[in-house]
């Protein structure tokens, strides 16, 4: 059977059935829309977290990162799951007793402030939008790679299978969905490292196989070392960061992870307080799966990767004798190739390919066969690699059969659609609900409020899949943003809601205010004004600011707090009542 | 009345101490072992992994699993104990 055959078999296999749950569980009031009814047994809700959770960043990317980072990549590995103790001790339990469904709910509540509630849906909506467009992109992407066809219909598809059960089933529908995305994506990432691990070390464990001895008689990470090294690349095992830029990255992901919206809102969904500890226990199980199988999934990868394109003997491959995932990949872009010194081999070592990193297509093809380019670099480098590609091409540069491939391309969907699907229900709550219910007409009622959040959902997927197909060239860069505003808004004005009898209306405003704002202009600065790295503020990364802006967020909120008057009796009640667990199923019926 | 918001309040006390004390744990393995003494540590060899490295990348992962379980049965011992659990 061929490929394309198999890949339509597993991705069409997979979306009849997330529609045929999704038709089994349509939501019909704005409970069930919101919050499922708020009885997901725990097992379910940690699936349902780790798959929300897990995007097209963690499943086709993050491996990608690891494999190129060698150990700075470890920022990222204990940043996005570091952040589940956050929630788990800090968040979870006492939003869960809190009772209502979403984040700006209890803002606003907690602040008794519509100003606060306000500020706290711009951020929600500006985090969730920023995310969705990434996921969108990355459906198309496996798209147009594994079926042939464009980019722009993948996203069309995509758009439609998650706005039926988005729409129909509102968190109901997508919380089941969710279950059965999380296990399609995890065996599409486990089975070929499996296979991987298997095949490079002996060993069934990637976690293990990553330490063990290869028949060289060295241990992989040493193999890795020494042919980056070779290379002229960093060792694998050594890092590249600061100390500081690598703790405040870290602290950044971590406290952002706690402080995403349609993270936290998972945690509403579940019966009693107990179960919100409990299902970030689930969650944080199912996530590290992947995620502690991800470095030896990078580590691999890149060893193939070396050896495959440089040969054995390290003096290049002739381009007309490269595998064909090659030239599949050259074909999409996402690897080029320049002969710069003209033997028609493929050489691939440390250094830009290309000017300015990543090369721009010109028409025709060169001696070889291979796509023209407009911009190599003096470098000797002669191999561009994308390292989003890290994943998909795994299996292709292993050999392995084609199902495992076609099942890697129906995992990628699984993962990118059910990160949308989550982040786009918190968009169509947060407008129907925070702005239409409480702010501007508290008068309609749960059936018209249920229209408003169905057609705010239609319209939240419409703008994310323009976005998806016309992506604004900085989807990367405002990844940053997304972790810092969480980081630097929501996290700090939750926690202190929490663990502070004494923090009031102003505090909370001027310290999300301040937080917000010194973390916008320090990415803005970097990002998008040409700020250079050597400008840093004590050598620290604009993917590493949002803990800066969190600390401010901190001091400034219990300095004005001090400062002003002390929030009123009926606040203290329902800070002292969030703290006690029992009577949660009451609490959730207002 | 009193001594049910005495209760209250004993019991937000110990869950303080709960949290801070695996707080201290996270941050330990964590920003300790997988940042701040990263390089001291990959001196030592654990399984074929420099010990600073395997923190870093896999360690710190598996101890915060056993955290987020921990406190979950410590909670559920101390709700019992002051007789708020659901």
């Amino acid at each position: 059977m061929s490929l394309d055959l198999l890949t339509y078999m597993f991705i069409g296999g997979s979306f009849a059935l997330y529609i045929g749950i999704a038709i089994w569980a349509r939501a019909g009031s704005t409970k069930e829309f919101y919050v499922a009814g708020g009885g997901v047994p725990p097992v379910a809700n940690g699936m349902a977290t780790a798959a929300d959770w897990m995007s097209a960043a963690s499943f086709i990317s993050l491996a990608g990162i690891v494999s190129f980072m060698g150990r700075d990549g470890a920022a990222y590995l204990m940043g996005w799951t570091g952040g589940y103790v956050l929630l788990a001790m800090l968040l979870a339990p006492y939003l869960r007793k809190f009772g209502k469904f979403t984040v700006p709910d209890f803002v606003g509540d907690r602040y008794y402030s519509s100003t606060a509630r306000t500020i706290a849906v711009i951020c929600t909506i500006v985090i969730s939008f920023t995310y969705v467009a990434g996921q969108m992109r990355g459906v198309g992407i496996v798209f147009s790679r594994y079926l042939h066809i464009d980019i722009e219909m993948g996203v069309v598809v995509g758009m439609v299978i998650v706005f039926f059960y988005a729409v129909l089933g509102g968190m109901k529908g997508i919380t089941y969905t969710q279950v059965a995305q999380y296990c399609v994506l995890i065996m599409a990432f486990m089975v070929p490292a499996f296979f991987l691990s298997m095949q490079v070390t002996g060993h069934f464990l990637p976690q293990a196989g990553l330490g063990a001895t290869l028949e060289s008689g060295k241990s992989v990470l040493v193999t890795l070392n020494e042919l980056s090294t070779e290379l002229g690349f960093d060792q694998y095992t050594q890092g590249n960061k600061t100390t500081i830029d690598m703790f405040f990255m870290t602290a950044a992901l971590m406290c952002g992870t706690a402080g995403l919206p349609h993270v936290i809102v998972r945690f509403f969904t579940v019966p009693r307080v107990k179960d919100a500890r409990i299902s970030a226990g689930w969650a944080l199980i199912f996530i590290a799966i992947l995620y502690t199988t991800v470095p030896a999934v990078a580590g691999f990868g890149r060893v193939n990767l070396i050896e495959t394109v440089n040969g054995p003997d390290n003096t290049g491959v002739e381009y007309t004798q490269m595998p064909a995932w090659f030239k599949n990949w050259e074909a999409a872009g996402l690897i080029a190739w320049a002969d710069k010194n003209g033997d028609g081999r493929v050489q691939y070592q440390a250094g830009d390919a290309f000017d300015g990193g990543k090369p721009m297509f010109s028409e025709g093809t060169g001696e070889y066969g291979e796509r023209m380019t407009e911009n190599p670099s003096r470098s000797d480098n002669e191999v561009y690699v994308d390292r989003d590609i890290m994943v998909l091409a795994n299996p292709e540069i292993a050999n392995l059969p084609d199902w495992v491939i076609a099942l890697v391309a129906a995992g990628a969907v699984a993962a990118a659609l059910s990160t949308a699907a989550g982040l786009l229900l918190v968009i169509s709550t947060s407008i129907s609900h925070d702005l239409m219910k409480k702010t501007i007409n508290p008068n309609i009622t749960d059936k018209q409020e249920l229209t408003y959040a169905r057609l705010a959902a239609i319209v939240a997927i419409i703008i994310a899949g323009y976005f998806g197909i016309n992506p604004p060239g900085f989807v990367a860069q405002v990844v940053a943003l997304a972790f810092g505003l969480a980081a630097s808004s929501v996290f700090p004005v939750i926690v202190l809601g929490i663990f502070s009898t004494r923090m009031n209306t102003q505090g909370a405003i001027s310290g999300m205010l301040v937080g917000l704002g010194v973390t916008i202009a320090y990415i803005v600065y970097f990002k998008f004004l040409g700020g250079t790295p050597d400008q840093w503020l004590f050598g620290i990364s604009p993917e590493g600011f949002g803990t800066v802006g969190m600390l401010l967020n901190f001091i400034v909120a219990m300095v004005v707090a001090t400062l002003t008057p002390a929030p009123p009796q009926e606040i203290r009640h329902i800070i002292e009542d969030i703290r006690i667990p029992r009577g949660a199923a009451e609490a959730h019926v207002h | 009345m009193s001594t049910q918001a005495d209760s209250a309040r004993a019991y937000w006390r110990e869950n303080l101490r709960i949290i801070i004390t695996y707080m201290v744990i996270w941050f330990a393995v964590s920003y300790g072992c997988g940042i701040l003494f990263v390089d001291a540590l990959d001196q030592i060899q654990f399984f074929g992994f420099p010990l600073g490295f395997w923190f870093a990348q896999q360690g710190a992962i598996y101890v915060f699993i056993a955290l987020i379980w921990a406190y979950v049965f410590s909670m559920n011992r101390l709700d019992e104990k002051y007789d708020v659990h659901e």
